[in-house]
């Protein structure tokens, strides 16, 4: 029956294997450009995946080595661990996330002092870039996204919203949520989902029972959003009850232009993945370098402009 | 007279006493206690109605169907945490030939069992082959899965959702099977007498009955009949008692085992062509935590976690309460911030009350 001989045989084969490729991997060209994303994302979030998509097509598209790592849970501590192996490995630039100052500052801090240039996307800020010494930051405020959407469905005349959050616990969700309520001028009460598609649509429904005066739903990602429009759907509150959302996805964009939904915010996140890698391309090549911050959202993609860009989100650009 | 006669090895038990030593009994009781909390809590803001109970059935279900083959192999003395990941792994295979490949949903249905029976079958075989503990090995698999949903979505597709699944599946022979309402005639007829509520546009307030749930209650009857009734179900649990005396007895053990881990990955696979076909999108995240709240509806069932006695039966009410608590406190108006201390708490509470009732009436025989 089982024999341990037979399991080790196949293990070493893999082992060997690994090691193979690894060495490859680090004969390639020393001149080739390497830049190494290290971000707080999963490429399994869908968000993050975009990023990744840009960041891949750029360096095919350039010639480029480019890698992407995150830990596999939100885990920080982790995340610095990460941040301080791959800066041991000079590479001519690496790409940054920063959920959490106070855990990152640190290792962010020694590479840029190990002489390695960041750019810094998504999260942290301007402000605790520049503090750092990184070179610049590019991303969404998220909170002055949701700022802005609040303004948006206060000129609508509705007051009586909530926000439905698929993931709680996530700061730069809650951001979105609290940008809302700053916008709307009022409180807005925090829906707690799931990312469960059946539950989250089922607390929708109910919440929306419960409070039948609701005027508008945020959704603050795909993962809420779908089953958000579902429910309605379900409940024949299609239209009525308004509803819109962060992040964009072929679904989301088919309800917008449907007018079933009124906009999703794009943070045009494939540019965080793609426009990094060329930058520190030119930077290794040229030493050139942008001297100002690049904000690549909130982009309001409403009724007039879904049509021309579901394509590109099913391909995972958009 | 023969009929006199009777066999002392055989001891009376009364209809009652017998009644009350069945492994559900103690489920049922927490059910209970479950429903007349929310009666009183949430009883008049329409947890009750029948949007209500379609809403909290149809998450019980979708968790029944996994927790009938759960409890089976629990009750053989095995884990599975292999089917949270299996359900976002199935979702994919049912969803990329679809969309991607140009295949009629019924085939890339087909092919989606196929495989994760497969899968199933590769479970049950390391751990029969390995003697490793079935946690460890299904352990591996959960990551294994996730990883391999992972890359072979965002391999092919370059995203990790895959929608568009609804246009596809509209004229497919099987796609009633799955995500389809039944009764709708039923329905229409109590919303004319008013006995089910209606909605703004004059509509009745639900339109049917999943047909997740008859799923639900057809599965749980045929996990209950083979556990009570066939030699299959003596099998399971003299797998799960004792499983060296089972072997000396002539049980195949191995082969018991194999099929049950079939059978987990199969219901994994029924879920998510039942969250596929509904939703019309497939996710890689989909079933995240999954295995636990199957485990969890199966122990509040009175499954013993270490094999050899529970019932299928009580895997559906672990599910009811698990379904009932989960919707209910949205109905109560409690800060949903709470969410998951009162719903840890609720779970603590009816499984201390189930084991209660069962030890009273285990005592009483």
């Amino acid at each position: 029956m089982f024999s341990l001989a037979k399991l080790i045989k196949p293990a070493l084969g893999l082992m060997a294997g690994f090691t193979m490729m690894a060495a490859a991997t680090s004969l390639a060209a020393a001149d080739e450009t390497r830049v190494v994303f290290v971000t707080h994302g999963q490429s399994g979030d869908p968000y993050w995946s975009v990023v990744k998509n840009g960041m891949d097509d750029a360096a095919k598209t350039l010639g480029v080595k480019a890698e992407y790592l995150a830990p596999e849970t939100f885990d920080m501590a982790k995340m610095g661990q990460m941040i301080d192996a791959i800066a041991a490995s000079k590479p001519d630039g690496m790409v940054v996330s920063i959920p959490d100052a106070a855990a990152l500052s640190a290792p962010v801090k020694n590479a840029i002092a190990a002489g390695i240039p960041v750019i810094v996307i998504d999260s942290g800020g301007s402000k605790l870039t520049h503090d750092l010494g990184g070179l610049l930051f590019m991303g969404q405020d998220e909170f002055q996204a949701g700022v802005m959407a609040g303004e948006r469905i206060k000129a609508l005349g509705l007051t009586k919203a909530v926000c439905a959050n698929h993931e709680v616990g996530n700061s730069s969700l809650d951001d979105r949520c609290a940008g809302f309520a700053k916008g709307l001028g009022v409180d807005v009460p925090v829906m707690n989902g799931v990312i469960d598609p059946t539950e989250m649509k089922n607390r929708v429904i109910a919440y929306m029972t419960a409070h039948a005066d609701t005027q508008f739903i945020l959704a603050v990602g795909a993962s809420g959003a779908e089953p958000t429009l579902a429910a309605l759907d379900e409940m024949g509150l299609s239209g009525k009850v308004k509803t819109g959302t962060f992040d964009l996805s072929p679904t989301i964009l088919q309800a917008v232009v449907a007018g079933k939904m009124e906009w999703g915010i794009d943070a045009q996140q494939y540019a965080m993945g793609y426009i990094p890698v060329a930058m520190f391309d030119l930077w290794k090549k040229y030493k050139i370098m942008p001297i100002a911050d690049y904000p690549t959202g909130p982009g309001f993609v409403t009724k007039d402009t879904a049509a021309s860009v579901i394509e590109l989100s099913k391909q995972g650009k958009r | 007279m023969v009929s006199e006669i009777r066999d002392e090895r055989v001891r009376s038990v009364s209809r009652l006493s017998r009644l009350l030593s069945r492994p559900e009994l103690g489920a049922a009781a927490g059910t209970v206690l479950v429903f007349v909390f929310f009666a009183i809590t949430a009883g008049s803001t329409g947890l009750f109605s029948a949007k209500g109970i379609v809403n909290f059935l149809e998450v019980s279900a979708q968790l029944g169907i996994l927790a009938a083959p759960v409890a089976l192999l629990m009750i053989a003395g095995e884990f599975d945490l292999s089917v949270g990941s299996m359900i976002g792994f199935a979702g994919i295979l049912i969803a990329i030939p679809a969309v991607f490949w140009g295949w009629p949903i019924w085939l890339s249905l087909l092919f989606t069992f196929a495989v994760c029976g497969g899968i199933g079958a590769l479970n049950g075989l390391a751990v029969v082959r390995t003697g490793l503990p079935s946690f460890i090995v299904t352990l591996g698999s959960l990551f294994m899965l996730r990883g391999l949903t992972l890359g072979l979505t965002r391999g092919i597709s370059g995203r990790t959702q895959v929608s568009g699944v609804h246009e596809l599946a509209q004229n497919d022979p099987l796609n009633s099977l799955f995500s389809g309402q039944v009764f709708p005639g039923l329905i229409a007829r109590l919303a004319d007498i008013g006995l089910i509520g209606k909605r703004a546009d004059g509509l009745p307030s639900i339109s049917g009955i999943p047909v997740s749930i008859v799923w639900w209650i057809v599965l749980t009857l045929a996990c209950t009949w083979l556990l009570t009734r066939s030699r299959f179900g003596n099998w399971i649990f003299a797998a799960g008692g004792e499983a060296n005396a089972a072997r000396n007895l002539g049980v195949p053990v191995a082969r018991t085992k194999i099929t049950l881990f079939v059978m987990t990955a199969l219901a994994a696979a029924l879920f998510a062509a039942i969250q596929v076909l509904v939703t019309g999108s497939a996710d890689t995240l989909r079933g995240t935590q999954k295995e636990f709240e199957a485990i969890i509806a199966v122990v509040i069932g009175g499954t013993l976690l270490t094999g050899g006695y529970g019932s299928a039966i009580g895997a559906m009410f672990g599910a009811l309460i698990f379904g009932v608590v989960q919707m209910g406190i949205f109905y109560t108006g409690i800060d949903t911030d709470w969410f998951k201390l009162f719903m840890g708490a609720m779970m603590v509470i009816a499984v201390l009350f189930n084991s209660y009732v069962r030890n009273r009436a285990m005592r009483s025989r």
